[in-house]
Formats: structure tokens, C-alpha cells, sequence
């Protein structure tokens, strides 16, 4: 076996279509994610991105395969996958303590109360909500939920972190702040993550590999995208790196219409879906910048 | 300006005052007084003699209500007991019942709600007994019974227990699929998950069906005891209508207006207790 903590190994998910048959949203999809790895997966809608979460997760089965975690295949749902859910899911009747308690309490079910407590508020600490303890979601903003919904994923101290778009209902602002804390916090820690996007930049800002999926139904990897920028990332700084703008056009390249035109990309080359393409888009070398010329 | 509520308190006065003048009107007498034999005028009674109505005017029941709220208490007998006791056993009765129904209705509303297996089941048991009268138990109740005290639980019991069930059943079924996901992934075992997501999500919801019911059972027990008889208010209703006083029909009647009040808003109050904003 190799180093893989996660070890996605051809699923497939099907639904029954209407009038007979199965509607495939993808099959024989095959993905490893690394110790301490982010992943993010880029897809339009449909793609079954989504789906493909809720399989690492647990809670949707796949049709066909298995996903083997630390080298066993994993049945259902479990603390060792934590899930920071896009609508962030927090129980409302509980405060902010209660939730994040709530998990902890759930993973040590031989701790005091005040053992649970403790480190529930060790992670409130750590997202940056340290005196909001006992406020109920209702009385928090978009942004604070969020980071409820991510202290209590943390706070499980999973093995792999799986994140379902968590920033898109928030403001451009509280989007930014939080993608710092997240990468801040998930770098610290060397956090195995698996998060899914349709934003660009987030998956640039964050990620050490993006997975590209292409359209549904039937979608399949089509690239494993190689980040090439530094792991020391500066939100400001980062657009101004040689190697930005290579790998922001070939996501975007590939969102906008190779998405849609993969089939008939690789229709007569050999194609395996265990060991897609593995690209690392960078800046072309450096040439004589062209002389400007005056237009008549 | 003075606030919404100090308006409308007022508006609130303003209309019982009216009522009461009108009623007081109303009941006066002003109708022509016949000349009569003394012994013939005692047989027509006073509407005939003194041209005053048989419906008491708004000082009478003042006054009666006084008698009664000064001495609830009292028993002389099985026809004349105060209404306080009249009005314990009533709520005595309706609590039982009520209580029954709900030991029954919320499990039972979990189990529909939890299983569809259960809930498209039970759906057609539930849809043709919800519509029922709950009087038209009585007979069956009093035939199996044979106790009439029972028969009368039988028939609050019954008849509380629909709303109870539709809506835990509704509450339970409807309950965020993100919650639920939340337990999963947290590894939370189903007794569990029970208690501390699906119970607490659908506890509005539940306690809104527990309002209904208890306003229905309120609504049945007068009803009830009127055929059962003996003990209640609404014997006591049935009771001074038999023995044609209006007064004490009147008092009665307001009475039972108070508790029914009274038991909803308790109600109420625990609905907002377990309500959470979103």
C-alpha cells in the first residue's frame, strides 16, 4: 500500500432514472488523498461532487467500490471523518458551547462534563469565538455559524476533515477572513482536508492538489492539478507569484469548456482512470517582453 | 401616544361595559305587569307578575359568581356541591385522559414518524378514526367500562389523541435532514439521537398538537359529563338547567370560559420554553 491515508477506489453512483435504467452520475472514479494533504475538488454542479463527499463521509453509499481509510473500508459514517457541513448544521436549541460540546461529548463518552467542556472551548478559542460561549446560533452571523460548524468539526480531531463548499453563503469579507483561519489552522495542525468548490480562487488560496471533475452524468477526473504555488501563501501577495495566473487559467479553461468537451479530448488516447493526468501548470519561461507598438 | 396595549386594554373595557349595559337593559323588565289572582301569580312566576325577565340581568350573576368564588368548596349532597369541586373533578378527569393520550399519542408519533413502513401502515386507522365524535364513544366506553367515570376519561383520552399524533408524527417525519446528518457522522447511537436531536427539533411542533388537545379535551368534558352525570361541570351545567337557574348556568359557563383559557395558555407558556429561533 502506499502512503494514502484515503484511498478512493472505483465508485460509482447511479440513481434509478425515470422510464428504466440508471442515470450514472459518475463510475470507476479512483482518487488517493496523502496524509495532511488539501484537496479540493472543482466541478459544475451536477458533477456529483457533492455526492462524492457525502461517500467519504459516509453518509451516501456508493453504488460500485469502496473508500478505504487508513486501510479499512469504511461502513457508514464515523468521528474519525469529520464534516463541516455548507448550511453549517449547528443545532439551533443548542448554544454555541452546547454544539461543539455536543460533538466532543459524542467522540469521549467517558469524559467529566467539564473535561468535555474544557476542550470544547479550547476549538471555540481556536476560531476565534472566545466570549460568544454561550450565545444560541440565532444570535450569531452567517461567518460566526460557520465557525461554530468548524470548531465543532476540529474539535473531533479527525483524521481527514471534509468540507461541502463551506464559505459560499457567506459574504466576500467573512469568506476571506475564514479561508485564512482555515488554512491557518489546517496547516498548523497538518489536517488532512477534502474540501468541494466551484470557486477558483479558494481552491488556488488553499488547496495543494485540485481535482478537476468534469460534467455530469457520467462525469469522471479528468486532471489532478498540482498546485504550484509555494505552501507559504499570502492572500495579498499571491496574484503578484510568476505561476498564478498559469494555474488560474487552466482551472478556468477548464471549468468553461473543457469541462463539457473532455469526452472528446481523450476519445482515441488510452485513458485510466486509476492515475489521471497529473499537471502542474506554471508560468512560461521567461521571453523578451514584446516591444510595444503604436497602433496607426 | 400610549402603547398598543394600553389602547386595546382600553378598547377591551370599553366593550365589556357595553355589553354589560346592554345586558342589564335588556334584562330589566319593562314589560306590562298583568293584575292576577296572588295564588294564580305565584304559579306564572315573576315575568308574568312583575314584568321582569327570567334571564337575570349582570348584578344576579355578580352576585351568585361572589357566592360561589367566596365558598367553592362547599358539599351539601350530590346535588349541590360548589364549583370548585365541580370543577376539580372535571379538571381531574381531563388531566387523566390527557395524560394517557399523551403517553400513547408521542411514542406512537415517533414510531410513524421514524418509519414510513409504520406511518403508510397506521395512515388509514388514523384517518378514519380522527374524524369521529368523541361522544359517539360513550355508548361503547359505558358498555365495556361500565364505569361512567371511566367512560368519561375513555372519551377526553380519545379524543386528544389524534392532534397529539399528527403533529409528533408530523414533526418527528420533518425533522432537518442536516441535524440527522449531524448525529450520523457524530456516531450517535439512535436512542440517543432520539433524544437529543429529534425530540428537541420536533418539540414545537409536538407541543403545538398538545395545545390542540388540551382546548378539545376542554371542549368535550363539559359535554361528557353532561351525560354521565354526577360529578363536574358539566353535570353541574345540565344540573341548574334542570333546576332552571340561569344564574348559576351563566356562572358556570364563564367559568368554564376561564379554565379553557387558563389550560391553553399553560400550554402556551411550554410551547415557548422548547420554541428555538433559526
Amino acid at each position: 500500500m502506499t502512503e494514502k491515508l484515503i484511498s478512493i477506489e472505483a465508485i460509482a453512483k447511479r440513481y434509478p432514472a425515470p422510464g428504466g435504467g440508471d442515470t450514472t452520475v459518475f463510475e470507476n472514479l479512483w482518487l488517493g488523498i496523502e496524509r495532511g494533504e488539501f484537496v479540493c475538488m472543482i466541478g459544475h454542479s451536477g458533477c456529483g461532487k457533492t455526492t462524492v463527499l457525502n461517500i467519504l463521509a459516509g453518509l451516501d453509499a456508493p453504488s460500485e467500490g469502496v473508500v478505504i481509510v487508513d486501510n479499512v473500508a469504511i461502513e457508514g459514517p464515523a468521528l474519525d471523518r469529520a464534516v463541516i457541513f455548507q448550511s453549517h448544521a449547528l443545532l439551533p436549541w443548542r448554544t454555541v458551547l452546547g454544539n461543539v460540546a455536543y460533538a466532543v461529548g459524542a467522540k469521549h463518552k467517558d469524559w467529566p462534563k467539564t473535561k468535555i467542556n474544557e476542550h470544547a472551548e479550547k476549538f471555540i478559542e481556536l476560531v476565534g469565538l472566545k466570549g460568544a460561549e454561550y450565545k444560541k446560533p440565532s444570535e450569531l452571523s452567517g461567518g460566526m455559524k460557520q465557525r461554530v460548524g468548524i470548531a465543532r468539526a476540529l474539535s473531533l480531531e479527525p483524521k481527514m476533515l471534509l468540507m461541502d463548499e463551506p464559505f459560499s453563503a457567506l459574504d466576500a469579507l467573512t469568506r476571506g477572513t475564514l479561508q485564512d483561519e482555515v488554512r491557518r489552522i489546517c496547516l498548523s495542525t497538518g489536517q488532512t482536508v477534502f474540501m468541494i468548490t466551484h470557486d477558483v480562487d479558494e481552491a488556488i488560496y488553499l488547496a495543494d492538489k485540485i481535482v478537476l471533475m468534469t460534467n455530469g452524468p457520467e462525469a469522471q477526473i479528468a486532471e489532478i492539478v498540482e498546485n504550484p504555488l509555494p505552501k507559504e501563501r499570502d492572500r495579498n501577495q499571491i496574484h503578484k507569484h510568476a505561476d498564478y495566473y498559469a494555474i488560474r487559467n487552466h482551472l478556468i479553461d477548464f471549468l468553461v469548456s473543457r469541462s463539457r468537451t473532455f469526452k472528446d479530448e481523450i476519445k482515441d488516447k488510452p485513458w485510466d482512470p486509476k492515475s489521471v493526468p497529473l499537471v502542474r501548470p506554471m508560468a512560461a519561461p521567461p521571453s523578451a517582453p514584446e516591444p510595444l507598438r503604436k497602433r496607426a | 401616544m400610549r402603547s398598543l396595549s394600553f389602547r386595546a386594554g382600553i378598547v377591551s373595557i370599553l366593550i365589556l361595559v357595553l355589553f354589560l349595559g346592554a345586558w342589564h337593559l335588556a334584562t330589566s323588565g319593562s314589560s306590562a305587569v298583568q293584575q292576577m289572582d296572588p295564588e294564580y301569580a305565584k304559579l306564572m312566576g315573576l315575568t308574568a307578575t312583575q314584568g321582569k325577565s327570567a334571564m337575570p340581568g349582570p348584578l344576579q350573576v355578580g352576585a351568585t359568581l361572589w357566592k360561589h368564588l367566596t365558598n367553592p368548596f362547599y358539599d351539601n349532597g350530590p346535588n349541590d356541591k360548589g364549583l370548585g369541586i365541580q370543577l376539580a373533578y372535571s379538571i381531574g378527569r381531563v388531566a387523566i385522559g390527557y395524560l394517557l393520550a399523551v403517553l400513547v399519542a408521542i411514542p406512537l408519533g415517533f414510531l410513524i414518524g421514524m418509519s414510513q413502513l409504520m406511518s403508510r401502515a397506521l395512515d388509514p386507522f388514523i384517518q378514519v378514526l380522527k374524524p369521529i365524535s368523541p361522544l359517539a364513544w360513550m355508548p361503547l366506553a359505558l358498555y365495556t367500562i361500565k364505569d361512567s367515570n371511566y367512560s368519561a376519561i375513555f372519551v377526553i383520552f380519545i379524543c386528544s389523541v389524534w392532534p397529539m399524533l399528527i403533529n409528533t408524527a408530523f414533526g418527528v417525519a420533518t425533522v432537518r435532514k442536516e441535524w440527522l446528518n449531524v448525529a450520523r457522522t457524530l456516531e450517535v447511537g439512535p436512542l440517543k439521537r432520539a433524544f437529543t436531536v429529534i425530540l428537541p427539533a420536533a418539540a414545537p411542533t409536538i407541543l403545538t398538537g398538545m395545545r390542540i388537545s388540551i382546548g378539545i379535551a376542554w371542549l368535550v368534558i363539559v359535554a361528557a359529563e353532561m351525560l354521565v352525570g354526577g360529578t363536574g361541570i358539566g353535570y353541574f351545567v345540565w344540573n341548574e338547567w334542570n333546576n332552571l337557574s340561569i344564574t348559576n348556568v351563566i356562572n358556570a359557563i364563564l367559568v368554564i370560559g376561564i379554565v379553557g383559557m387558563v389550560l391553553d395558555q399553560l400550554l402556551a407558556r411550554a410551547a415557548k420554553l422548547v420554541t428555538y429561533p433559526e
